[in-house]
């Protein structure tokens, strides 16, 4: 199931129970997301139009998506530790993810958002 | 090759007109020197280099230096340190960063790369890292830029080609924002950086190293390329010390210090006199070697006395003693050291040559020298200097000392410990022909004793003695004895004395010799003039003898004559 480590078995469990919890609650957690893209380029608009099919496809109703162009809010970008844009960050559900690129890979994304089981 | 001096060329039409590469001063002690006036303006550096061995610091006090000093405000890209790490760790270097960046002068920015939370879903540019910058460089009017170091992204970001892509752009990017800029980057195994960022970098390249020899570390500086300007190229030793980063660039000193013909006393009256009368030549260079004991320490404190006695300022160095001890035991042969290091004319620095590495001790040399300014310095003893180095790296680090003292006008004396069986003319650290002045100083062993004897063995120009010396450690100081000028070999302590006391007894019974003949003579002498006199009154017995009877024999005759006419009277004759 975990290609990367081998925690020790308590971990594993948890993380199992966890995982499970979450899938329960799926339809109903909140997701608070943030693309941050680099002014209106091709990749930009691809990434917006990536994340927002993703969202009203698998999470319609209980997401927040806000876009912010780094141009605009340069301080943002420091704030937020972004180097690549773009960039999608999860905010919630924890853990906090980052997802760079135009967001082309949706089932990567599915997976990193936990709307899909990893395989 | 073509392309690149062509690039160049390019370079430098669009730097202006300016047929020079205009530079940009780091401020950092000896950088500046060797590269001729800075890091190129408007350009990256790279400056490349094992863990610990100095980079960021190098970033730092460019940036600090760059605003303090120099009017240019300055942005820290870091990619390990978080902003209060740097803070507080270049705060114990004097560097007020916090009151730089309140001032406006620098920005921090920490670029927090957690491999674990990104996740590439295809095209992207590091634009983020780019806006970043920019806000910084614009809100402060940056003129200087410190990435420290790139190859976190290597880790961070798992597309290298995208990265590298980008890399390259930044680079240009820099060049045209007039950003003079500091890259720093990890030592490779092969290439002079793990990622190869030598490739986007290649106007001007620095690389520090770090070495540890006998458990001592050395840190080294060397300009590997600076295209479109000269450069010293050798590696220099560098050290961080309480003031930040310092180069020290002085094998680059000439021969071509001045020279005077003033004397400086050894502080031995004697020993002035072996050297025509005066001395030392102020500002040049002497050596006193030995085996263990034979009193190099004494003359070496005897010279920075008398320098102290006569107005001027000494220094001593020691590496085997503490100065407490020196000035306890140059008491007991009558030399007051203390009395002029509370005047404020000597000052000691004894420190343990495994305290810090050669280039530590070199540095200390400058600075010292430069804060006190000495007339005189003692170095007390140069051979085990080769304890933390190999001997060669020593020497050249004498040289660089001898070089720079000389510069100076500074007179040095070195004492070397010539170890037991070596010949007493080989000094350890070779350095002899750097000196000008050699005095050996030995153990003479004979009948059961040792006595120390002294010798010039050079004295670069002037006419000095070849008398070996002994010479004597008492009460009142360091005294030379007398020249033994007697028949036969040269003799020490008791041998000398018995050898004198022979020629004493000799001389006397010579003396008593040639009196009794002066006494036998005299004594001839007089019975002669006694019997001169008895002669000369015989003489004058026999004259008036002689007269006496010729004037009876006269009388008789005429007696006779008288007799003979009266008779005739009588006889009528006629």
């Amino acid at each position: 199931m975990k290609k990367k480590r081998q925690p020790s078995d308590s971990l594993a469990k948890f993380e199992k129970a966890a995982r499970k919890a979450a899938r329960k609650t799926d339809e109903t957690r909140r997701y608070v997301l943030k693309l941050y893209v680099a002014g209106v380029t091709p990749r930009s608009s691809a990434a917006i139009k990536s994340i927002t099919e993703i969202c009203e496809a698998h999470l319609k109703g209980h997401y927040e998506l806000e876009i912010v162009d780094i141009y605009q809010q340069p301080t943002l970008a420091k704030g937020e530790q972004i180097i690549a844009a773009p960039t999608l960050i999860k905010k919630l559900p924890l853990p906090l993810r980052r997802f760079i690129g135009d967001l082309a890979d949706q089932e990567r994304i599915l997976v990193g958002l936990d709307l899909r089981p990893r395989k | 090759m073509a392309t690149s001096r062509r690039r160049s060329a390019a370079a430098g039409r669009r730097a202006g007109a300016a047929p020079m590469l205009e530079k940009c001063p780091t401020g950092i002690q000896g950088l500046d020197e060797i590269t001729e006036g800075g890091l190129p303006r408007g350009r990256p550096t790279l400056v490349c280099g094992a863990a610990g061995s100095g980079k960021t610091l190098l970033g730092m006090e460019f940036l600090v230096r760059g605003a303090r000093d120099f009017g240019e405000p300055g942005v820290f890209m870091s990619f390990e340190e978080t902003d209060e790490e740097l803070v507080a760790n270049v705060a114990s270097l004097g560097f007020d960063v916090r009151g730089l960046i309140r001032r406006g002068k620098m920005a921090l920015d920490w670029v927090r790369i957690e491999r674990s939370e990104i996740q590439e879903t295809g095209e992207y540019d590091l634009e983020g890292l780019f806006v970043r910058i920019d806000a910084m460089v614009g809100r402060i009017g940056a003129r200087r830029i410190v990435l420290d170091s790139l190859e976190a992204l290597f880790s961070g970001l798992p597309n290298e080609a995208i990265l590298r892509a980008e890399l390259r752009r930044l680079f240009r990017w820099l060049k045209d924002k007039g950003l003079t800029a500091v890259i720093t980057a990890e030592q490779g195994h092969s290439a002079l950086t793990r990622h190869g960022l030598e490739e986007y970098v290649s106007d001007c390249v620095i690389f520090l190293d770090h070495r540890i020899f006998n458990q001592v570390s050395t840190r080294r500086l060397r300009v590997v390329k600076y295209r479109g300007s000269k450069h010293g190229t050798n590696e220099y030793p560098t050290l961080i010390d309480e003031n930040g980063l310092s180069v020290l660039p002085i094998s680059s000193l000439g021969l071509d210090y001045p020279v005077g013909t003033e004397r400086i006393s050894t502080g031995v009256a004697r020993l002035d006199a072996m050297f025509g009368g005066e001395g030392y030549y102020r500002g040049s260079t002497v050596l006193i070697s030995g085996t263990a004991g034979t009193g190099k320490t004494s003359l070496a404190a005897a010279f920075a006395e008398s320098t102290c006695r006569a107005g001027g300022k000494a220094m001593y160095m020691s590496f085997e003693e503490s100065s407490a001890q020196i000035v306890r035991n140059m008491r007991s042969i009558g030399i007051d050291l203390d009395r002029w290091q509370k005047r404020g004319r000597l000052k000691f620095h004894t420190v343990r040559p495994t305290m810090y590495g050669l280039e530590m001790h070199l540095a200390t040399v400058h600075k010292l020298v430069d804060e006190f300014r000495p007339d005189v310095l003692v170095m007390d003893p140069v051979s085990n200097l080769s304890s933390v180095s190999r001997a060669e790296e020593a020497q050249a680090m004498l040289v660089r000392t001898v070089d720079f003292l000389k510069n100076m006008g500074v007179t040095a004396l070195f004492t070397s410990l010539t170890g037991g069986g070596q010949a007493p003319e080989r000094s350890d650290a070779g350095i002899s022909s750097l000196m000008d002045t050699w005095i050996l100083v030995r153990m003479a062993e004979s009948a059961n004793e040792r006595n120390r004897l002294l010798y010039v063995l050079k004295s670069r120009g002037m006419a000095h003695s070849k008398q070996m010396r002994e010479f004597e450690l008492s009460g009142e100081g360091i005294r030379l004895l007398d020249v033994y000028v007697g028949p036969g070999e040269v003799l020490t302590g008791s041998a000398r004395l018995m050898q004198e006391a022979r020629d004493k007894a000799r001389a006397t019974v010579e003396r008593r010799g040639f009196e009794r003949r002066q006494r036998e003579l005299e004594q001839e002498r007089a019975s002669l003039r006694a019997q001169a006199g008895a002669i000369a009154k015989r003489l004058a017995d026999v004259e008036a003898e002689s007269r006496s009877a010729a004037t009876q024999d006269r009388d008789r005759l005429q007696t006779l004559a008288s007799d003979r006419r009266e008779l005739a009277q009588a006889r009528k004759a006629d």
